[in-house]
């Protein structure tokens, strides 16, 4: 919590929470960093292996072979999330496995299926960007900011 | 019969004359599935939702108690429960199964004991004869809810609790042969500025703290009063943090004397991260694994505190704190009635 926030709450109020805060248990950082990056490591390597064996095998070149990487990931992660395994590794990994492209799926999946019994409108439909949709929102608006810094500066900076 | 601000002494001793356990695959595999009546082995229930199993478990959990016991349907006055799904649907719906005059209740974990000391209060005075009192919950429904979906792959601090998926009702009678309720204190809520849904035990403690002070307080008693003291679902944070703060406070409840049904009803090895939660969590525990135990003589006189945050995802979004509320029933068998 903010600073700002903890000054309108009452003494005793503070003192319980220092009190508190004292007997609960932490999240184990290090492990969780350690996980977090062999699961993460782990699920790069695949997608790696994915992208060399339609380099080799297909027509795809370094630059192409992208699009079809991503997609096979996302379907692996389907299956994974439909047989319910992918919210286990996510338990163990985190960030691990929320932010590689596999987590973005999941995300999406995961809300898919949970919302199937409000129907295919409003509720998979109303409902499929409900945790990735953040994710999109301000990644399309981040983005829009990075060009229009880059567009001013290469513009009217004189460069 | 009121003694003091929030406590009620039941003169008329009302009765608990059976009860109906009910729960999932998850609780099949935990440390007390003997005390459960019914035990399924899918959390769907073959239902077509979540929402809907678990208005089948409430359903099951009273038809189990009703026919326990040695009365009808159509003796039982009143249905008193709640859930903790948006507008109480599940227990509205299995009170329509039923066609009892109905009480809907919420107060989320805690709705348990909040149910429980309603139902003797209404004997009491000689409102009812028999009233089914009964929550219940499930771990899919609240966790789509108030956290994620549940095959969402975010990762839970050591803090967050696992919502038991099951059901549980006491049948309260006027007079018969059971374990009868002699008191209750009901709680006030208590806001220590908490605002992580993830630790709810911690927001929880002090409300089950301020609570048993009241209720000793009131009643004039001390803590050897009672063979056993059971908390809700403090879990692992909650409960030391409670223990501690009541020691600090000046009341010795010995580190044995004060159980958690969240630390009672899965094994260590189950991945539930600091314990269980949900109204059913202290329901089932309750009415099956503690009355079972008291009514085999291991002991005679229980305090159940039932603990509840009271929080909806849009208070946690609008960055509220979570308020919490506690309330105590006191339990004691029939051996040391006068």
């Amino acid at each position: 919590m903010t600073d700002k926030k903890k000054k309108k709450l009452p003494p005793d109020a503070l003192k319980y929470q220092a009190f508190q805060q004292q007997r609960e248990v932490k999240r184990p950082l290090l492990k969780n960093c350690l996980k977090a990056f062999l699961v993460g490591g782990f699920i790069c390597l695949i997608g790696q292996l994915i992208s060399t064996f339609y380099i080799y095998y297909f027509n795809f070149t370094e630059q192409t072979a992208g699009n079809p990487t991503t997609a096979t990931l996302i379907f692996l992660t389907m299956l994974l999330t439909g047989f319910g395994v992918y919210d286990r590794i996510g338990q163990f990994a985190g960030a691990g496995s929320a932010v590689p492209v596999t987590g973005f799926g999941n995300a999406v999946i995961s809300a898919a299926i949970e919302h199937k019994t409000e129907g295919f409108i409003l509720g998979v439909g109303g409902n499929i960007f409900k945790i990735a949709g953040p994710v999109i929102v301000y990644g399309v608006f981040s983005a829009f900011i990075v060009a229009l810094i880059k567009t001013i500066i290469l513009e009217w900076g004189g460069f | 019969m009121l003694i003091g601000h929030q406590t009620w002494v039941f003169d008329n001793k009302p009765v608990i004359l059976a009860t109906g356990t009910v729960g999932g695959p998850f609780e099949a595999n935990g440390m007390i599935p003997n005390d459960f009546d019914l035990l399924h082995d899918n959390i769907w229930l073959k239902q077509a939702s979540f929402e809907k199993a678990q208005q089948a478990l409430m359903e099951e959990a009273c038809q189990i108690a009703i026919k326990k016991s040695n009365i009808e349907k159509e003796q039982v006055q009143f249905f008193i429960g709640g859930d903790l799904i948006n507008q109480i649907t599940p227990t509205s719906f299995a009170a329509n199964t039923l066609g009892t005059p109905y009480f809907g209740l919420f107060s989320a974990c805690a709705t348990s004991m909040e149910s429980l000391a309603l139902s003797a209060a209404i004997i009491n005075a000689g409102g009812a004869n028999h009233i089914l009192s009964g929550v219940s919950s499930h771990n899919a429904s609240a966790e789509r809810q108030f956290r994620y979906p549940t095959e969402y792959g975010g990762q839970k601090p050591p803090t967050a609790q696992w919502t038991v998926t099951g059901a549980g009702c006491a049948l309260v009678g006027k007079e018969g042969e059971g374990p009868v309720i002699t008191s209750a204190t009901i709680g006030k809520i208590v806001d220590m500025g908490m605002t992580d849904p993830f630790n709810m035990g911690g927001a929880m403690a002090p409300a089950a703290v301020e609570t048993i002070e009241a209720h000793l307080k009131e009643r004039n008693i001390d803590h050897t009063y009672y063979d056993l003291i059971i908390t809700g679902d403090l879990a692992q944070i909650g409960r030391e943090v409670s223990l501690d703060l009541l020691h600090k406070h000046g009341i010795d409840i010995p580190e044995e004397k004060y159980v958690d049904c969240g630390l009672t009803i899965y094994r260590e090895d189950q991945a539930v991260l600091a314990g269980a939660s949900g109204p059913a969590c202290s329901a089932v525990v309750t009415y099956g694994h503690f009355l079972n135990r008291l009514k085999q003589g291991e002991f005679d006189r229980i305090l159940v505190v039932a603990t509840g945050a009271l929080h909806s995802p849009l208070s946690i979004y609008q960055k509220d704190p979570i308020p919490c509320i506690a309330h105590a029933v006191s339990i004691e068998s029939g051996r040391d009635r006068k």
